[in-house]
Parts: structure tokens; sequence; C-alpha cells
């Protein structure tokens, strides 16, 4: 029998059939669907009178465009809270599954799923958002898709697709102290590129990535998209089925065992043959800090802006205001945002913590914690972290995307700085005339607290 | 869906890389629950200052340039999922972007909106955006069936690749979701024999 990956056992179990010459018709196993890209959708199948053809396959939160201040309280902003209504009132309608804003288990799509157990290796998963990636981590197959294939999946539970070609990232030894999965996937990023991916699902491994926990498996993966690829994926292995173990939605006793009997099956098989691989040592990995308008531009933060002659590097570090050959070391900076689907989630939280017990955050300073999901929200109170950060002078908010793509209130004024731990540095991202630099929740802490960037190796030794 | 063919027009040339769906259109244009109007605030931070004012320097607001066809730097449509970003460019009027990379999201979001995404060589590319700035009103012809782009009157032409699948739902403007529903029992034989 031929060799396989993660990736093509995965994919293989899906296909509901191929058309000659053309794409596959894949079978989705979990769609979850927000208020942002599913509207439309609604409305098309609506529109041409089409049911939705396995509504109990969908779970739907509300995430881009809410507030993360008294939540309790009606949403003042008109367009935002008619989104929001549309959505409740669309999954009401379809009889789908909603955790609306204010729920115990709404939190952002990439953050609740998992942690309800919604997420399990082996399965196809959907949802509007290119940061579905992230279920990856269990050893899924999970992609962001458009709105035109909401619609499809919620028609016909499936989506025509061309299977992509396999990648693998292999990251071996082990990682240096203060070097969190943030950094190593921008570090990744900074040297393969962003579109280094395009049109491949990306599987990491080695030994940084097997001693990663859940969370960090997560963050990795999270920013597949970053460099161009579908999706991430990871082996499923003692460390996925025990976070995945006892969740609401997982499975319970004995069929929970004969799960994990086939989820043991699916790592690649040894000698499967990837199309491309790439292999990085993580002696080599350090705090990373990005300094211009795409995630790609990523350096170490002891390291230089690189000097490099064409029009778009020059456009982008004309936007951030930098100039080829500097050091980011020392730069001031006003705004600090820990949150997003990529660093929202506890273990964040609670690196951020333990940095900043006992300091105090710089006056110069705006730093909004913003958790990924009411659970996460709970535990940071239940474990005392909410009272370092109300001591420390940093402001806990409620759950949601919030300025990781700005949509709501939380934006970054014109011009300022902000060190974030979310996924996309581009103009404008967190506010009209924004500047984003994109770090790991360590960096970002440190910053805070300091009210400049900082070289953290230097602290932590 | 509406059909395509073959499309002549002039181009607009946004000789900028790495183009990302949230220049294309911001985050804050989001919150409409219908697919209209995106046209209005396609490249919108470009197309303004902050203050609301036009920014003459951007292509789309010189009016040397006009047309049906963007022409833009690499990998374009970076970035999220949002179809936004298609319906955006769409709803300005383009029926065809031409790049020497696509981001995949992008692409497939854009082929289901009946906007034809054209890729092309680096060097195909560069020729194009130096036609265009030598004479603006440069023709531009594009083939779909034959998968043909060319520059009319000269013999400066690239064949391109798109997926047969697609190619027939673009020329006979079909979507997918006809396809899938016309496939509904097989779709539910394989549901009953699902094993994983
Ligand atoms: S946190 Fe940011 S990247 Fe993640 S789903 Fe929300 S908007 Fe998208």
């Amino acid at each position: 029998m031929s060799k396989k990956t993660l990736f093509d056992k995965v994919w293989d179990a899906h296909v509901v059939s191929s058309i000659e010459n053309g794409p596959q018709i894949l079978y989705i196993d979990r769609h979850l669907i927000h208020e942002v890209t599913s509207p439309q959708a609604f409305n098309e199948l609506e529109n041409r009178g089409i049911p939705i053809f396995r509504p109990e396959q969908i779970v739907a939160t509300a995430d881009h465009n809410t507030p993360t201040l008294n939540q309790d309280q009606p949403i003042k902003d008109a367009l935002s809270r008619k989104q929001l209504e549309q959505l409740s009132e669309n999954c009401k309608k379809n009889n789908i599954t909603l955790y609306e804003l204010g729920h115990k288990y709404n939190g952002i799509v990439h953050v609740m799923a998992p942690e309800l157990g919604i997420t399990q290796p082996g399965i196809t998963m959907v949802c509007g958002d290119s940061h579905t990636s992230t279920h990856g981590a269990f050893g899924a197959i999970a992609f962001g898709i458009g709105t035109s294939q909401v619609a499809q999946v919620f028609a016909s539970q499936c989506l025509l697709l061309k299977k992509p070609k396999s990648l693998r990232v292999t990251v071996n030894g082990k990682l240096k102290k203060g070097v969190l999965p943030k950094d190593v996937i921008l570090y990744i990023i900074s040297k393969l590129g962003t579109n280094s991916g395009t049109g491949y699902f990306c599987e990491y491994a080695g030994d940084v990535v097997e001693n990663m926990s859940m969370e960090g498996r997560m963050t990795v993966c999270n920013m597949s998209i970053e460099m161009g690829a579908r999706g991430g994926m990871i082996a499923p292995d003692e460390t996925t089925f025990e976070y995945i173990k006892g969740r609401k939605f997982a499975p319970q006793g004995e069929a929970f065992e004969k799960k994990v009997a086939y989820w043991k099956t699916l790592p690649s098989d040894e000698g499967a043959v990837f199309d491309k691989e790439y292999t990085f040592d993580a002696a080599d990995i350090e705090p990373m800090v990005t300094y211009g308008t795409n995630p790609g531009m990523g350096i170490k933060i002891t390291e230089s802006i690189p000097v490099e002659d064409n029009a778009s590097f020059q456009k982008s570090l004309k936007y951030m205001d930098f100039k080829a050959g500097e050091s980011l070391i020392d730069k001031p900076i006003n705004y600090v945002f820990i949150g997003s689907c990529t660093n929202s989630r506890i273990e964040d939280f609670r690196v951020a913590a333990e940095y900043i017990k006992g300091k105090q955050k710089a006056d110069n300073v705006t730093a909004w914690l913003v958790p990924g999901s009411k659970q996460v929200e709970a535990q940071i109170i239940e474990e005392g972290l909410k009272a370092i950060f109300d001591e420390a002078g940093f402001e806990l908010r409620q759950p949601g995307c919030s300025a990781c793509l700005a949509m709501n209130d939380d934006k970054i004024p014109q011009g300022e700085y902000c060190v974030s731990t979310s996924n996309r540095n581009f103009e404008g991202r967190q506010g009209q005339g924004s500047r984003t630099i994109l770090a790991s929740p360590l960096v970002a802490a440190a910053t805070a607290v300091e009210g400049k960037i900082i070289d953290i190796t230097k602290h932590l030794n | 869906m509406e059909k395509f063919t073959t499309l002549r027009s002039n181009a607009i040339p946004l000789n900028i890389e790495n183009v990302d769906t949230d220049q294309i259109i911001p985050a804050r244009f989001l919150k409409a629950t219908d697919k209209k109007g995106f046209g209005d605030n396609v490249f919108r931070d470009w197309r303004f200052h902050k203050d609301g004012s036009v920014n003459s320097d951007f292509v789309l607001n010189d009016a040397t340039y006009s047309g049906s066809i963007l022409v833009a730097g690499d990998n374009f449509g970076c970035g999220s999922s949002r179809e936004h970003a298609a319906w955006a460019i769409v709803g300005y009027g383009f029926k065809v972007v031409v790049s020497s990379f696509f981001a995949d999201i992008f692409k497939g979001n854009a082929l289901n909106n009946g906007l034809l995404p054209v890729q092309v060589s680096e060097s195909f590319l560069s020729d194009l955006f130096s036609e265009i700035a030598s004479n603006p009103q440069t023709e531009i012809e594009v083939n779909l069936e034959d998968q043909v782009i060319s520059v009319v009157g000269k013999s400066i032409a690239e064949t391109f690749e798109i997926d047969a699948y697609k190619k027939t739902c673009l020329i006979n403007g079909y979507d997918d979701i006809d396809y899938l529903i016309n496939n509904k029992e097989l779709i539910e034989a394989f549901e009953a024999q699902r094993t994983y």
C-alpha cells in the first residue's frame, strides 16, 4: 500500500466523488459560522428556495463585530446590531445552534469550538474565516471559505475542491527560554514568505511541535494562512486526546476509546512523500517582531530591519515610519493588544500574567487584554490572573475579535504603533492608519510594562 | 451568475505587490448583510484620505486610466477569506483581474462571482505594465474559451490556466450549488457508509 500523509488520510476519507479533470466533492463534517460572512449565504439559499441540508452539523457564534465592553447591554452601533440580530434570526429559523453574545460558550469561533470539543482529529471542518486553519492543530482538515462556499455547505454539506499539494515544515530541537509558539510561526513565515504555502496544506512536525501544548499548536496552525497555505495540520497524539477528553461535544466512554483508536491511525506514514519540505532548527529561533505590513516581514527582536531595494518594501516601511537597517529596540509604543484567535487562550494569559506579576504597566501605554471566549474569561478570573492584571493597570475586556480587525470600537488610532498578539499587520488592519507590530504574548506584556520594545531575551537571563 | 466568454477592454494598472483583502475592502465595511454597495468602498483607504478627500495619487482616481480589467502586482488578494473583496471589485465594475499570483481563497471567491482571475508570468505582467504606462488606451483582450490574454494590435500574448470545471461554469453562468444539489443522492449515500 502506498504511504499516506496525515492530510491524505483525512482528505481521502471525505471524498464523495471526483469530477473527471475537475474538482472533487469533499464532505464537510463540521461547519462553523459567524455574523459577518454568513448573512449573504443565508439570503442566497432563501432566494433560491433551497433548505439547509444538515443544520445539526453547524455551530454559530458571534465574535467579529461584537463589543468587548458592556456585552449585557444593547449594541450601540446600528449596523453591528442588525448583523447580530440577523444571525440570531437565521439560526433560529434554520434550527442551528448559536452561542450568542453573552452565552457562556460564546467566543471567537476558533477558540470556542476546540474548547467545546467540537474540533476533533480526522474530521473536515470549514468556516467563512481564513483562520479556520487553527483547528488543524487537532489533526483535522480545517480551512477558511468564502461566502459562496458557505452557501454551498449550507445546501449540500459538501464543497467542490481540488486536492491541495502537501508541504511539511519540521522544527527540531529545543526552544530557548522565552521563545513561544507565536515566535516559531512568525519565524517560519519570515523565512518562507507570505505565498510559499499557496496551493498547499501544511503539516507541522518535529520535536518542537510534539512538545507543544494544544494551545501552542493552535497558535502555529492559526497562522498557516499567513504563508498562503489553505491550512495547517499536526498529527494527533496523547496531548490531543487528553485535551479533548471530557469536553462537551467530545465522544464519551467507550465511544471515545473507539475514536482514539481511529485517531491513532492518522499520523503520516513513515516515508510518506510531501511535495515540499522545510526543516528548521529550534536553536535559531528567538522572540520575533514584525516591522512591515505583511506577516512575512518579521525579524528576531535583536535584529535590525533589513535593507531591500523594492517599491513594495519601501512603501511598507514608509507606512510604518521605520527605516531600513534600524533596530526596533527602545521604540516607544502606546498600545498593546493581547487577544485574537492566535493568542487569546488561557495559556497566553498565564504567560502574560507571570511576566506582569508585581510590575506596573507604563503610563503611556493603553493595554487591552481580550480573552478568546467566555470560558477563557472565566478561567482568567478563577485562576486569579485578573487580579494581577488589574493591579498592574491592564484592562481585561470581554471576549471577541476586538482590535484584531477593529470592526467594533476597539481601534488603534491613526499613526500609533500597537504591539499585538494577533496575526495580521496589514495597513489599517487595527484601525485606519494604525501600525501593527506582531509579537508573542510575552513580548506584548513586556512592551506594556516598559512602554517600549525591549530585548526580552536579556530580561529573562 | 453572468456568463463570461471574451472581454476586450482598457486596463487599470495597480502596480503594488501583496495587495491584501483589508486594502481591497477594509473591515469596517463588512457590516452589511447583503452583497450590494461594496463597489463604492473598494480600496477605500487608498482612494480617499482619512478626512474624506480624494487621494489623487491613487490610480483609480486617475482619469487617464479606465476599463474593466485590473492589472495588479504579485500575490493579489492575500489575507482574509472575506468574499466582500470579490464583491467590491465586481461592484466597482471589474470583470478580470490579472496578476502573476493570486491567493487561494481570493481566487476561488472571484470565480464564484464571475470575476476572472488571470494568472500570467512575471515577464508578461511587467510587459503589460509597461504597455499600459506608455499608452493608457492600450486594449487588452481576454479570451476564456481559448485561455489567451493578449494586447490588442501587438504580438504580446500568453495563455493562462483555468480549471476545466470552473471554465465551464463561467462560460455557462452556473455555479457550484447547482452542481452539488444535483448530486444529493451521492452525498446521502456517502453519509450512510461513513466509517471514520
Ligand atoms: S480574531 Fe482576528 S483573525 Fe481571528 S477570527 Fe477574529 S478577526 Fe479573524
